[in-house]
Parts: C-alpha cells; sequence; structure tokens
C-alpha cells in the first residue's frame, strides 16, 4: 500500500465525475490511497495566471501549503488533470527558482497563516504515478479482463510532456508511457502522431473557429487510423473532444464519432470492474458500440431514451445536428 | 534634400537601442523565473509551432521583435496573448529557452493592466472564471459557460448549439446547476488574494 496526498481538482466534482470514479476503483485495484488535501481550493487553470500573475501563484500555493502541513509518509501530490497538475509543479518550480518570487507568494499565504517551502513536495499526474511508482509489472499483474481487439488512440494532450520540468516523460512531443500503459492492458495502440497536440483549451469559449479546428485536428487523426476508441487523461481535453464534438460536425460538415473515454476508465475495465462503476454512459459520444465489439456491456448514454420526448416540450430549436448524425452513421456502418 | 539626412548607426547598434529596451526588461521583470525573452533570435519556430498562430494579429516572432524596438501601445493592442492555448508547443521548440507561454501570460497581465485591449471576451472569461473562484474557492463549469455566452453577442449565435450540450452536461454528466460549496477557509483565501493583489501592485 502506497500513501499519496491528493488533489482532486474541480472538474472531478462537475464535468469529470467518470474520471473520478474511475480513478478511485483503480487506485484502489493498485493498492494505491490517496489523502485528499483538506479543503483545497482551485488551481485557477489557464485563467488567472492571465488576469493577475502574483495573486494566482499565491492562489495554487494554498494548496502546496496545504498539502505540506497534511504531508505525513508521503511528501508526493498527485493530480489526475493536466491542468491542475502543470499549475502545481509550476508554482513549486518558480518559487524554488526564483527566491524572491518564492518568499513574495509566501509573504501573501502569510497573510491567511499559510506557508510552502519549495521543493518540498513532489508534484506527480496519476499517469506519471502509475508508470513510474507503480510500475508496468503490477499494472500487468492486475488485468484480467485484457482490451483485445479494441483499436485506443493515446491522447496526452499538451501539459504533462510539455513544459515538464522535473524530465518524467520520455519525449516533450511523442512521449510513449501512456501507449505502454495501453499495450499492458491488452489493448492495440495506434501509432497517433497528434498524441500530444492541442484540444483547443479554453478557445472554445473564446474563439470556436479556432477551437473546432483543432479539435477536429485529433478526431480526424484518431479516425484515420481507425481508432475505436480515444483516451484522454485530462478532464478539459476530454470535455473538448467529447462534448464540443458534435458542434464541431456541424461547423465543418463532418460526421465524426469517435468516443473519449478516460484512460482509468480503460484501465478499470481490464481489471475487471463493472462498466457502471467506472462512469461509462456519461460521455456524449457514446462508446457502447466501440466497446460492444470487444464483448463489453456499457451503459447506454443515459438520455439515450428520453431524449426525443425531453427537447419537444421545450422551447428551442430541434436538436438537428444530432438526428442527422444518427441517421448518417447507420448507413454508413451498413455500406461497410 | 539629401544632405539633411543625417546618417546614423542602423537601430541595431547598442547603445541606441538602450531606451527602447524598457519595455523588454519590463516584461522579463513581470515573468517569474528567468524568461530568457532578450535571447530571441528571431527564428520563428514559436509562430511556426503554434495550433492558434492563424488566428493571432501577430505571430509571437513578431510580438518579441515588437517588444525589442519598445512599441508598447502596438503589442497592447495586439490579441495575439489571449489567442495563446497554453500548449507549449512553442517553449519547448524555442532554441533560446524562452519562457514563451509564461511571457504570453505577462503580456495580458499588462495588456489588462493598460486598459488598451479592445476585445474583452478573453479577459472577460477569465474574470468570471475566476469570481468564481474567488467568492467560493472553487471555478463553476456551468455557471461560467452560461454567464459567458449569454453576455457575449459572437458566442450568443451559437447558443441555440449550446443548450442541448447544457442539458447533457445536467443528464449525462450529472453535473449540478447550483454553484459550488464554499471552501471552508474562504476568508483566509481572500486574505491571502487580497495581501498578493498589493503585492503585485507594489
Amino acid at each position: 500500500m502506497s500513501e499519496y496526498l491528493f488533489y482532486p481538482g474541480c472538474s472531478m466534482e462537475s464535468s469529470a465525475k467518470a474520471y473520478y470514479h474511475s480513478v478511485m476503483s483503480v487506485c484502489n485495484a493498485l493498492d494505491i490511497k490517496l489523502n485528499e488535501i483538506e479543503d483545497w481550493n482551485c488551481c485557477g487553470a489557464t485563467e488567472y495566471l492571465s488576469l493577475d500573475v502574483t495573486p494566482a501563484y499565491a492562489l495554487i500555493a494554498r494548496n502546496l501549503a496545504l498539502a505540506e502541513k497534511q504531508a505525513n509518509g508521503s511528501k508526493t501530490v498527485v493530480a489526475p488533470c493536466s491542468a491542475c497538475y502543470l499549475n502545481l509543479s509550476k508554482a513549486d518550480h518558480y518559487m524554488h527558482e526564483n527566491k524572491a518570487f518564492g518568499e513574495k507568494i509566501n509573504t501573501a499565504l502569510a497573510a491567511g497563516g499559510l506557508h510552502y517551502d519549495p521543493g518540498e513536495l513532489i508534484v506527480r499526474h496519476l499517469l506519471d504515478v502509475i508508470i513510474n511508482e507503480v510500475g508496468m509489472d503490477k499494472v500487468k499483474e492486475k488485468v484480467i479482463k485484457p482490451l483485445t481487439g479494441l483499436r485506443v488512440a493515446p491522447y496526452i494532450g499538451c501539459m504533462l510532456p510539455r513544459p515538464d520540468y522535473n524530465n518524467r516523460y520520455s519525449d516533450s512531443e511523442h512521449p510513449f508511457e501512456l501507449d505502454d500503459l495501453l499495450k499492458a492492458l491488452g489493448a492495440e495502440v495506434i501509432d497517433f502522431p497528434l498524441k500530444t497536440a492541442c484540444c483547443g483549451g479554453h478557445m472554445t469559449q473564446i474563439g470556436p473557429d479556432t477551437a473546432f479546428e483543432l479539435i477536429r485536428r485529433l478526431i480526424s487523426s484518431a479516425d484515420d487510423y481507425k481508432a475505436d476508441v480515444m483516451v484522454a487523461l485530462c478532464p478539459m481535453c476530454q470535455m473538448n473532444l467529447d462534448a464540443f464534438q458534435g458542434q464541431m460536425n456541424g461547423y465543418f460538415h463532418t460526421n465524426y464519432k469517435m468516443p473519449i473515454l478516460f484512460f482509468t476508465q480503460l484501465m478499470g475495465l481490464a481489471f475487471g470492474e463493472k462498466p457502471e462503476n467506472l462512469g461509462f454512459g456519461s460521455e456524449f459520444v457514446s462508446a457502447h458500440e466501440a466497446m460492444k465489439r470487444i464483448g463489453v456491456q456499457t451503459p447506454l448514454p443515459q438520455d439515450s431514451k428520453p431524449a426525443p420526448k425531453k427537447p419537444a416540450g421545450l422551447p428551442m430549436p430541434p436538436l438537428r445536428e444530432r438526428v442527422g448524425q444518427k441517421s448518417t452513421t447507420g448507413n454508413e456502418e451498413a455500406s461497410e | 534634400m539629401n544632405e539633411n539626412v543625417i546618417v546614423s548607426d542602423p537601430p541595431s547598434a547598442g547603445p541606441l537601442m538602450h531606451e527602447d529596451l524598457e519595455l523588454l526588461h519590463e516584461v522579463a521583470l513581470l515573468t517569474p523565473g528567468d524568461s530568457h525573452l532578450e535571447m530571441c533570435i528571431q527564428c520563428g519556430t514559436c509562430g511556426g509551432s503554434c495550433p492558434s498562430g492563424s488566428a493571432m494579429d501577430h505571430t509571437p516572432r513578431a510580438i518579441f521583435a515588437m517588444l525589442r524596438a519598445g512599441m508598447r501601445e502596438e503589442v497592447m493592442k495586439s490579441n495575439t496573448p489571449w489567442m495563446c492555448v497554453s500548449c507549449y508547443y512553442c517553449t519547448v521548440r524555442c532554441p533560446q529557452d524562452i519562457h514563451i507561454t509564461d511571457v504570453m501570460y505577462t503580456l495580458k497581465n499588462m495588456a489588462l493592466k493598460s486598459k488598451m485591449f479592445q476585445d474583452t471576451t478573453a479577459s472577460d472569461f477569465s474574470k468570471t472564471f475566476i469570481s468564481y473562484v474567488e467568492n467560493y474557492g472553487r471555478s463553476f463549469e456551468i455557471g461560467l459557460a452560461g454567464i459567458h455566452n449569454v453576455t457575449h453577442l459572437r458566442l450568443a449565435v451559437r447558443l441555440p448549439n449550446m443548450v442541448p450540450m447544457a442539458l447533457g452536461m445536467l443528464t449525462k454528466k450529472g453535473m449540478s446547476p447550483l454553484p459550488p460549496k464554499r471552501i471552508k477557509g474562504m476568508n483566509d483565501l481572500k486574505k491571502i488574494l487580497k495581501r498578493a493583489k498589493e503585492l503585485e501592485a507594489a
């Protein structure tokens, strides 16, 4: 049993509950005990850094200070979200590198009775912990239902391998860690060229045209390589690629239906956990068909049955994209 | 006519540029860590690596040249930092190890303070995001997306597409439409942020 300090991040409690449940299940199977940092706050994502640098770092550092206070045995903070991981890691890195800056942030923390000693904690992403601490041997040992025949696009995204202050990843643009992990689960991993390309980040809310193009590139590349599903390891990446896939299809008049799952959901399946306990069915683009092909019955999206009724009663335009998508995909499958 | 033209050294000759470098140094000073900003060799790797470069009015390389030339107003008005998606491609590819993404954050900070930047879509998004953090200690995705999309005309035109998505967020993802639970140490966090803002202004 290994213990870690755990920084879940806001999304895990709202848009990425599937990630939360699957992380808990997987860590349980791997004998990882996660001690949630008491009373943690939002890391500010990329937004606070855009407004005010000093308060942004103070906001992040409050979490580090709380974690340091709580550290009992383990000095490693694990974050499952790429943005949270990078923010925590970045604050620690710059406070350590630039002493005057570290003191400035600590002066701010002192107003709330807190203090953080830069360099005191080790900040890691969950993938890094699973690969480098738990080890591939233990993962292979736990696999009882290999994902044989499932073609997976491993999508790492930006903020893990870049800027990678502690050189934890094999490459900043083509790291192989996630590929190795998925192969250990028995999946067929495609050689995904865009594995660390950008998902669009917050551009879906600022410049949707830019975001849709970035989403399209990723989805179409995974589709070209005939991936059944794509896995993400960040709530933001998953949300952009999954929830905005319909709007992206509408924008480019395409019909992609690429299910986007969290890597822990596939790990959980391979470890023999029931799909219901891993948050399957909460994705916008259903993974039901893809998983059925390898003999795994995952729940249908929760609104797939009442959907036609619900919008009918609301004063808004019909779900044109959705209906169109369903019919054309049906035809495609028939012709194949 | 021609005899009136004063022949001087080209602008690259060190001492003549000294005053202009003020802006470059200001940006470097406001960026945490050593940004290596003054090391730019104008190779353009940053712009060539940028996934949102096509939406920028100047490439990052051009921005660094403009900083060196002291073109404060032009840089503050540029949409370049606001289009940055924080993917860090430029940062890891830069042969001079310039912390480009961090410099972009600094430029956003400066542009906001200078009040010169015109399109506020990106900064409004950040401000709404942070208003929840400053009040609850947590972010609130549904509230943020709702307020941001309704208050921006350019985004509001896509509301018909956003509504089914918002419904999906509530039904499929089981997200709560209510604001998050306030953290226990909210008062202390407010004091920390207040002190940090004072330090930033100092």
